[in-house]
């Protein structure tokens, strides 16, 4: 039954609904507006910044003084890369704990979702030891391997509750049909596993593009991705507010991008099996 | 060949036993059902079969070869499950030709012994669609289709009609049935159904807790049902069972009467009683009857005018009186 909600009563919420989302998103704007404007206008009290004259000329001397396309390179083999392992490990360890769950499995879980709860500065002063005695600082490979690890825990708990949607007597009729354990996995589960599959590979894409802490402690400038590109425009000598904001959004643009082509993806995964 | 043994087979869950020792042979192109109540074990005694779930203990043979520790695959058995189990993302022609794959039939025979099975089961037209676009029978036909294309050395099916309606459930069992006695390969099929279980085995196990109640053809297990258990599960509907003085004038704490044999009579006979519900289905009349001995439901052939309140005598044909001791066994 629909409930009648009166239309003033309406025209409220949707106004607040409208004034909530702008504020949220208000940052991101303004950052998008500064970027196209000279940097001594962007020091500028509000109104006078708003009226001045649009340039590009903040995205000229950012591509001049630093490569983009070299961190955008390096954002990308670190995001997919490591993306691309963490299911390699997580598809069968979720497939695992889905079908055939022993008596820890849930304890094993709420472990590996427990190490996400501890600060990643805990772990900071080892880490780097690591990385600095294997000679993995600054190189993609390292960072590829510590995001992989950092992510895991998401990847296999989000398989985990999509596979355990899959009726097990799908793959029982598999293993009847003479299919091997890989066989199984790669003809049936991971096909029929496909929403599920693509949700956690752009949601983790998304999260190893905007990860900020390991990268920009790990990195110098040879594997540098755009995290530390933005970082590298706020100094202690002095802000460049237009720079600094151009920078910004050439970040965030392709992620951003990406977000918006696969959003009805996302979200078909994120909800996948919450209605039946 | 499709011989398959089990001897003093056991299985737990845990600290729950779920099937005591059991012994059960089951010959080459037998068709036996397993049937009885939810719970008693008989879709995991076809799994242990099947090799879906170890045994505890016990050993399996499947034409006189060990097949205790065999992977499901190795067994040679192919299995319809209830829910069809079809993979959801491939074709029908596909879902078919799965096993063969697996088992690495060259792509021209997977082929041609796809279409054979297609022709078979009315799949024909099909073949490309999607399990998603098929009515529930049709999906059945693929789920069977995609067991005998393996050629196996028995079918099991397990409760594979429950998720259909009643009309489809009636033409597949036919099918079914047909099925086997053109291939003529050994079949085990699991339902709760005892009407399934007479209309399609050659053999029926029934099963209650683990158990094994009685062993036999669907007539001797409705003729001489080895105890109460039985005699109530097999023959619809129920077997009236009845105790006290009427018993024990036989010699026995419980008598039971199907509703088949027992006459009705307007002017006298062994038992008065009240018609309380009268259904009449046109070829039958079953009247369930309120005496001093309890409720007794009655068959009388045909269309028979009686109506909720009237006074009728019934008696029980001497001939088919089972009688049972104390403990349910039969005398």
């Amino acid at each position: 039954m629909a409930r009648r909600i009166p239309t003033a009563r309406k025209t409220l919420t949707t106004a607040a609904a409208w004034t909530t989302g702008l504020v949220i998103f208000f940052p991101i704007l303004w950052i998008v507006i500064l970027s196209f404007k000279s940097e001594g206008d962007a020091i500028a009290p509000p109104l006078t910044m708003l009226s001045a004259p649009w340039t590009t000329e903040a995205y000229t001397t950012v591509q001049e003084r630093s490569d983009y396309f070299k961190h955008f390179w390096n954002s990308v083999v670190i995001s997919v890369g490591s993306t691309l392992i963490g299911l390699a490990i997580a598809i069968p360890a979720a497939w695992a704990m889905a079908f055939v769950p022993g008596r820890r499995t849930r304890d094993l879980l709420m472990w590996m979702l427990s190490t996400k709860m501890m600060p990643a500065a805990g772990v900071l002063v080892p880490m780097y030891l690591l990385f600095r005695n294997f000679g993995l600082l600054d190189t993609r490979i390292g960072l590829v391997g510590v995001l992989t690890l950092i992510n895991l825990p998401i990847i296999v708990w989000m398989l985990y509750t999509y596979f355990r949607e899959i009726p097990g007597e799908i793959l029982e009729a598999a293993r009847m049909d003479g299919a091997t354990l890989r066989s199984e996995i790669l003809y049936v589960l991971t096909p029929m596993a496909v929403p599920g599959i693509a949700s956690t590979l752009l949601l983790n894409i998304i999260l190893a593009w905007n990860e900020a802490f390991w990268t920009l402690r790990l990195t110098a400038a040879n594997a540098a991705p755009l995290t530390a590109f933005i970082a590298s425009y706020s100094s202690p000598e002095g802000l460049f507010y237009a720079k600094l904001s151009a920078a910004s959004v050439m970040a965030i643009a392709p992620i951003l991008i990406l977000g918006w082509f696969s959003q009805k993806q996302l979200v078909r995964g994120l909800t996948f099996g919450a209605v039946k | 060949m499709g011989q398959i043994e089990l001897s003093q087979v056991t299985k737990g869950f845990g600290d729950v036993t779920v099937i005591p020792p059991l012994d059960l042979r089951i010959e080459d192109g037998e068709f036996v059902v397993f049937v009885g109540p939810s719970g008693c074990g008989k879709s995991t005694l076809l799994r242990l079969i099947a090799g879906l779930e170890d045994t505890t203990s016990g050993r399996i043979t499947i034409d006189g070869r060990d097949a205790t520790d065999l992977s499901p695959a190795q067994r040679g058995l192919a299995m319809v499950f209830q829910s069809y189990a079809l993979y959801p993302h491939m074709s029908v022609r596909k879902n078919i030709a799965f096993p063969l794959k697996m088992a690495g039939v060259p792509e021209e025979e997977r082929a041609r012994r796809v279409e054979a099975a297609a022709k078979v089961l009315n799949l024909t037209s099909y073949l490309d669609r999607r399990p998603g676009q098929l009515s529930g029978g049709q999906r059945q036909r693929v789920a069977i289709g995609r067991a005998i294309v393996r050629e196996p050395k028995a079918f099991l099916f397990d409760e594979p009609l429950s998720n259909l309606d009643a009309a489809l459930r009636m033409g597949m069992r036919l099918e079914i049935t047909e099925l086997h006695q053109r291939l003529k390969t050994t079949m085990i099929y699991v339902t709760h159904d005892q009407v399934e279980a007479m209309t399609m085995a050659d053999k029926i196990v029934v099963l209650n807790a683990g158990r094994i109640e009685q062993v036999g053809s669907p007539l001797e297990l409705y003729r001489r049902p080895r105890n109460l258990f039985v005699a109530g599960f097999i023959g619809s509907p129920k077997m009236n069972f009845v105790t006290g003085p009427e018993a024990a004038r036989r010699d026995a704490a419980t008598i039971g009467v199907r509703p088949e044999h027992i006459g009705i009579s307007r002017d006298g006979g062994d038992w008065k009683g009240t018609v309380g519900v009268a259904e009449h289905l046109g070829s039958d009349t079953f009247l369930h009857v309120t005496t001093e001995h309890g409720m007794i439901t009655v068959r009388a052939g045909g269309e028979v005018d009686a109506a909720h309140g009237d006074t009728i005598w019934l008696t029980p044909d001497p001939a088919h009186v089972h009688r049972f001791d104390a403990g349910g066994a039969r005398l």
